[in-house]
């Protein structure tokens, strides 16, 4: 194959800008793989994060084309013979050094998500749990934390919602632990409050950007709409729980 | 730039976050000690995170007869015997109990139909004994322990690279780091050390390993004064990509092989048959019709020669391939399709198709795949006491592929994602008693500090100098080369005379541009501990004169009695390496019984 050009954004939260660069491409290439030889040949300080180039550990995000991506799973014959290749960081994280940025919010978010508070085991001590009650959560743990789903909802890239605002990313997570069969707590109240649920206009964004085909928005984030809305909102649940009191533990 | 440093205290730091680190940490900071977590890249993309098959656990879900003891047989037949005795005991007893408490910890494995824990086949088990998720394992467990570790008061220092142990006489106090958002010197003060930073992969061409796997740990060690052991050994996986190019190397589960998948070569014949060694041959099947039965039927037949142990099919794969009747790229066939339908295959397998379908433009479910052997694991490492983790070092701890002992010669799949469980809570359980033990202030050196700053900071004032990527492409290629799967004398030789020359090479390094998030830097530093971990392996596998497990030599082609009674043992002296042969502890009579029972 022939040297393609590439438009990398370098510069840091001061000051950058694209830069083109020619780089030799051969069969089979991923767009890392170009990105590595740039480095390797031309421009041997080019902030790039990478581990596994398999797919599977989600660090080398960035917008390809102005699409949120893997570095490692986009093959470079996705392009026209010819195309200018665009590289540019993940635009909603605050910009560490050219396509690197500080995902920092992601794990403040993750850890405000409270633990799996465990039920009692079955009588011989063990825990039992069918398939097909655990499928769904199966395709949650799917994620490799790419954050390419946070990097695309525009409530976090367009808005500065991220106090009050978990994203996608942790709405499956939420979603993973409420719908978990093992799990006691009712996290309905946080989902609402402290997590920004309805901030979400389910424009389906984010499962269209998911590496893994994680149906992010009907499996997860509605299922979850649908509980709020009967916990919350849902007329006949309000009467009985005014009446009996709430049976769950809190989330928090 | 700053030659200056932040300083951090804890009791205990953990170096590494991969299984091993992340559980040694929760297990640390259970002891209510402070506990610092440190990783090279973002929690939670440590290496642990591409483990696909499964953990390898007697929990006899699927097979009743399953019990420790024939996990620890299985463990040290698979490791050929040099296993520490001790290590594979404790290994395979508590290896159970650690896969319960993931579930406990919120993981979900696959199920049987009476909703237990399912457990696949994988090679060398006896029974079905992987507890799994698909073939994302590893994932599901570095979650697990990341979500969990987060709320145990454990203070995590992300993207954050350890470049030298300190001491205070003979212990060691803490570590000299660098944090890579901001270019910053960090120094960790701390009663001990836990070192669980993986392996040494990333030293050969051809491997599945992540850009983390540099030998850090080994280095670390080893230049600490602690003693390395069966270095060796180095597992090439029978299984890795083979085309396109640029993927060569990523690894391709043994649950292909497991769920039914056979290895063929260019004439379509199912070579395995002819690779059996004597050493297996009574329980494995000798013709096809008995391999293909035993899928459905497995106490009335003996299991296919595609699940020996990763050596063995590793080295059938390159004889095949050398002989020339290997596929089109290099590699032979893994056919899955032929014997499972589509639907099985996209359940049990899901990133296989995908990987494949993604980067090698091919459908496993309609066509076989191209595979051959890619670097995969390194048995030895820091040599350590079976229960504690304990170092030769006072206050060093390891724990994962970073300690040795456990594999013995050649490590069996699925035994890695145990070992990590279970060593890591027992370093990080000693490691927090140890620092709780031996209190007292300890000193660091700021001369010390300084002058390790100093020689970071280097390369980026030398005039001219050396592209650090083109030496590390060199010592990839040298090593695949010249210390891979068949190893002779005159090559180890070349390889240690090639090594010596990078490493000066190496001393002239230069890098461009500032210390924030510079790879080129990055790839400078890692370069001390790769060329190091390097010359560690070649060194012993020049010194082992005999074939056993993950070292095979084409000019001593047979296990030698006498030297499955001893490790090669690796120390600094005098600013170079020193080797030495010293005994394997003795197996107790009752092990040895248990061992020499026909399966």
């Amino acid at each position: 194959m022939p040297a393609v050009t590439l438009r990398v954004f370098r510069g840091d939260a001061a000051a950058g800008g694209f830069r083109d660069y020619r780089v030799e491409t051969e069969p089979g290439m991923v767009v890392l793989d170009v990105v590595h030889r740039l480095q390797a040949t031309q421009v041997t300080d080019l902030a790039v994060r990478w581990n596994c180039k398999a797919g599977k550990c989600g660090s080398c995000s960035a917008e390809i084309n102005g699409v949120p991506r893997l570095l490692c799973m986009t093959r470079m014959n996705l392009f026209a013979d010819g195309e200018t290749i665009t590289l540019a960081p993940l635009r909603a994280f605050p910009l560490i050094r050219d396509l690197v940025t500080d995902v920092s919010y992601n794990y403040e978010k993750a850890k405000q998500i409270a633990p799996l508070r465990l039920k009692p085991p079955e009588a011989d001590g063990s825990y039992r749990m069918m398939q097909e009650d655990i499928d769904r959560i199966q395709e949650f743990h799917k994620c490799i934390e790419c954050f390419l789903c946070q990097d695309v909802c525009h409530v976090i890239r367009d808005h500065d919602t991220k106090p009050v605002f978990a994203g996608p990313r942790f709405f499956i997570k939420l979603a993973s632990l409420e719908m978990h069969p093992l799990d006691t707590r009712d996290r309905i109240d946080a989902i609402r409050r402290e997590a920004g649920l309805g901030l979400c206009n389910i424009t389906k964004c984010c499962t269209e950007v998911c590496p893994e085909h994680i149906h992010i928005t009907d499996n997860g984030i509605i299922p979850l709409k649908e509980r709020m809305v009967d916990e919350f909102f849902d007329p006949v649940v309000w009467l009985v729980r005014k009446l009996r009191g709430t049976p769950k533990a809190p989330a928090s | 730039m700053a030659r200056d440093w932040e300083t951090q205290e804890h009791d205990v730091i953990v170096v590494g976050a991969g299984g091993a680190g992340l559980r040694a940490a929760i297990e640390a900071a259970a002891q209510g000690v402070s506990v610092g977590l440190i990783c090279k890249s973002l929690l939670g993309k440590a290496h642990t995170v591409m483990a696909e098959g499964g953990i390898a656990a007697a929990l006899g879900n699927v097979w009743p007869e399953d019990n420790w003891r024939v996990h620890f047989r299985d463990t040290m037949r698979g490791g050929k015997m040099l296993n520490n005795w001790r290590m594979a005991q404790l290994h395979a007893q508590e290896a159970p109990d650690r896969v319960l408490e993931l579930e406990r910890w919120g993981a979900l494995f696959d199920r049987t139909k009476d909703g237990r824990i399912l457990q696949r086949d994988f090679g060398g088990h006896r029974y079905a004994r992987l507890a799994h998720v698909g073939d994302r394992t590893g994932l599901e467990m570095i979650r697990t322990l990341q979500d969990h570790a987060i709320h145990q008061g454990i203070d995590v220092h992300m993207e954050t690279t350890v470049l030298r142990l300190l001491k205070d006489g003979d212990r060691v106090c803490g570590a000299f780091a660098y944090r890579r958002d901001r270019g910053d010197f960090v120094v960790f003060r701390a009663k001990a050390v836990v070192l669980a930073t993986g392996g040494i992969g990333k030293a050969w061409a051809i491997t599945s390993n992540s850009w983390e796997y540099t030998g850090d740990g080994h280095s670390l060690a080893l230049w600490a004064g602690a003693d390395l052991i069966d270095m060796e050994f180095v597992q090439f996986h029978p299984t890795g990509m083979v085309w396109p190019p640029s993927v060569r190397g990523i690894l391709v589960t043994e649950g292909v092989r497991g769920d039914g998948g056979t290895l063929k070569n260019n004439l379509g014949e199912r070579f395995m048959f002819r690779y059996i060694p004597e050493y297996f041959r009574a329980e494995t099947a000798d013709t096809e019709a008995e391999a293909d039965r035993w899928y459905t039927d497995k106490t009335n037949n003996r299991r296919t020669p595609d699940l020996l142990p990763r050596d063995e099919v590793a080295r059938a794969i390159n004889a095949e391939v050398k002989a020339g009747r290997g596929s089109p790229h290099g590699g032979v066939f893994l056919d899955i399709c032929a014997r499972r339908p589509a639907d099985y295959i996209k359940k049990r397998l899901p990133s296989m198709y995908h990987q494949f379908k993604e980067l090698a433009d091919v459908d496993i479910t309609k066509d076989p795949m191209e595979v051959g052997p890619t670097c995969h694991y390194v048995m030895g490492g820091v040599r350590v006491d079976a229960d504690s983790g304990a170092s030769t070092v006072p206050g060093l701890f390891a724990a994962g592929e970073v300690a040795g002992g456990l594999h013995g010669s050649n490590r069996l799949g699925g035994n890695s994602l145990s070992d990590l469980l279970v060593f890591g809570r027992r370093a990080g359980f000693h490691a927090a008693l140890y620092a709780k033990d031996r209190g007292g202030q300890l000193r660091v050196e700021p001369r010390e500090v300084e002058s390790l700053a100093r020689e970071a900071l280097e390369p980026f004032s030398r005039a001219g100098g050396e592209n650090p990527y083109a030496i590390q492409h060199e010592l990839q290629e040298t090593m695949q080369r010249l210390v891979g799967i068949i190893r002779t004398e005159s090559e180890l030789r070349e390889a240690i005379g090639a090594i010596e020359r990078l490493k000066e090479r190496a001393g002239r390094v230069r890098v461009e541009g500032e210390g924030a998030y510079n790879p080129g830097w990055h790839t400078a530093l890692d370069l001390r501990s790769l060329l190091t971990v390097a010359e560690c392996s070649t060194l012993a596998a020049l010194e082992r004169r005999e074939s056993r497990g993950g070292h095979t030599r084409e000019d001593y082609p047979k296990a030698d009695p006498e030297w499955g009674k001893v490790n090669v043992v690796l120390r600094r002296k005098d600013g170079g390496i020193a080797l030495a042969r010293e005994p394997l502890p003795d197996l107790p009579a009752e092990f040895q019984k248990l061992l020499g029972e026909p399966s």
